[in-house]
């Protein structure tokens, strides 16, 4: 049995220890694409939530119950993106049909997220932190999706927080040079300093 | 429709050396187009980390470009996306596993990143906007262009970060050079700060080379309309004097 300090450690660590964005430097292109607006990077943290958990166990069980046991693991790259696109063309599919409401919400950014490297980087990064080994077969399927939760909530965290300074920073006057993405990006720096000062908590 | 074709024209009309030059500095894909930024903050703590990344792309994205090209013609549209990432993914495998067999170090330090060359937004968009459009050597070309200019922007983004890291460029430690390693010292290692080295650092210097750029481009620009308006203005000058000189021809003849 897996004590929950293991469960809240993860969500914490991936969270906000090792956040996606800001310490890993995965999806960072969505981070400066969707971030124009509160409303769209909520949008896109929504659809990488539930497509990140998702994905990370499917993954997970496919790496582990059919690559593994062949000895093919090394094609797992191809394997991993071919499960990402065609959940997410399945998602899409589902939420289209059940939901109307969602699928404005959400719709457009499904495509954008089979190109997203925060995905496809915690699924690998989730065989690569050797979780099996740790906690056993299944208890390491419980602690990576645990994982990816806290990732996904991460980057989320950071979407929310960074399209709400940007939304300010188009009011600012800034010299031309820098207009857009420069002080953006010089912003999120400042932002990975404050996230640097998160380390070694646990 | 009126206005995309006189573009297609102009396209076509470029050489092969336009192809292969204008991703390296009019078309930068990280300085310009801002396309796979992941990679460019990532992996770019030091200069040859960042040269190894833009090597293995170099491998991929020409490769993946002909393929592409080649296969273009017989993949319907709906599957399009998917079936170019499994191009891309086989390529990235090869990749992969030839980066851990002849460049181990450098299998190391880019680590998670090798396997995340397979969704780099480079890659996929020049399979869907050129590669998908134009011949084979034209997407080879193009891929290999791209993927250099791709690999000297994140060399020069290293460069930076490890010259205020460190103080030092040091060569050999990751990709096999053939020769020891040799670090080159500067005057810089008094001030060096260790933040470079980290997430924050590669956000701060991005940004600051990103508008170094911009102003470039921005003072460019402002030079050309100078140009332009100067231009404008000796036109109008000209004019002014043709319409003087026949009203008074036209005063002579009328005298």
């Amino acid at each position: 049995m897996i004590s929950p300090t293991v469960f809240f450690v993860a969500i914490v660590s991936s969270m906000l220890i090792n956040n996606v964005v800001l310490m890993r430097f995965l999806g960072v292109c969505p981070f400066l694409g969707v971030s124009k607006k509160t409303e769209s990077a909520l949008g896109m943290s929504a659809a990488v939530l539930f497509v990140m958990v998702v994905s990370s166990a499917i993954t997970y069980i496919v790496y582990y119950f059919v690559l593994d046991p062949l000895n093919i693991t090394y094609i797992s790259t191809i394997a991993f993106i071919l499960v990402i696109a065609s959940l997410v063309q399945l998602v899409e599919i589902f939420i289209k049909k059940f939901s109307k409401k969602l699928y404005k919400g959400l719709g457009i950014y499904l495509p954008l997220i089979t190109t997203n490297c925060a995905i496809l980087g915690v699924v690998e990064g989730n065989i690569l932190e050797n979780f099996a080994d740790q906690h056993g077969l299944w208890g390491g399927l419980a602690v990576a999706t645990t994982s990816a939760l806290g990732a996904a909530l991460g980057f989320g965290l950071i979407m929310f927080a960074f399209s709400s300074i940007r939304e300010r920073l188009d009011s600012a006057e800034v010299p031309p040079a820098w207009k857009g993405v420069p002080v953006s990006l010089v912003v999120a720096g400042i932002m990975a300093l404050a996230f640097l000062g998160l380390g070694g908590i646990v | 429709m009126t206005q995309a074709n006189p573009m297609k024209k102009k396209k076509k009309k470029d050489g092969k050396l336009a192809i292969f030059t204008k991703g390296i500095i009019k078309e930068n894909p990280v300085f310009v187009f801002l396309l796979g930024m992941c990679p460019a903050l990532a992996v770019t703590s030091t200069m040859e980390t960042g040269l190894g990344m833009g090597i293995l792309v170099i491998f991929v994205l020409t490769l993946s470009n002909i393929v592409v090209s080649l296969l273009s013609r017989f993949i319907p549209d709906e599957v399009r996306i998917p079936a170019y990432i499994v191009v891309i993914a086989t390529f990235v495998t090869i990749v992969r596993m030839l980066t851990e067999a002849f460049a181990y170090e450098l299998f190391l330090s880019l680590g998670i990143f090798i396997p995340l060359i397979v969704v780099n937004c480079l890659i996929m968009s020049r399979a869907t906007s050129f590669a998908s459009k134009n011949n084979v050597l034209n997407s080879a070309i193009d891929g290999l262009g791209m993927a250099i200019g791709f690999g000297l922007a994140l060399g020069l983004i290293g460069f930076v970060r490890e010259i205020f890291s460190t103080g030092a460029i040091s060569l050999g430690v990751y990709l096999p050079l053939g020769f020891e390693v040799s670090i080159i010292n500067t005057e810089m290692y008094l001030f060096n700060m260790d933040v470079f080295a980290g997430p924050a650092g590669g956000f701060l210097v991005i940004g600051i080379l990103l508008a170094m750029f911009t102003a470039k481009g921005n003072y460019d620009k402002h030079k050309q309309e100078e140009a332009r308006q100067a231009w404008i203005e000796q036109k109008k000058k000209e004019a002014a004097e043709r319409k003087r000189k026949k009203a008074m021809e036209s005063a002579g003849d009328a005298a």
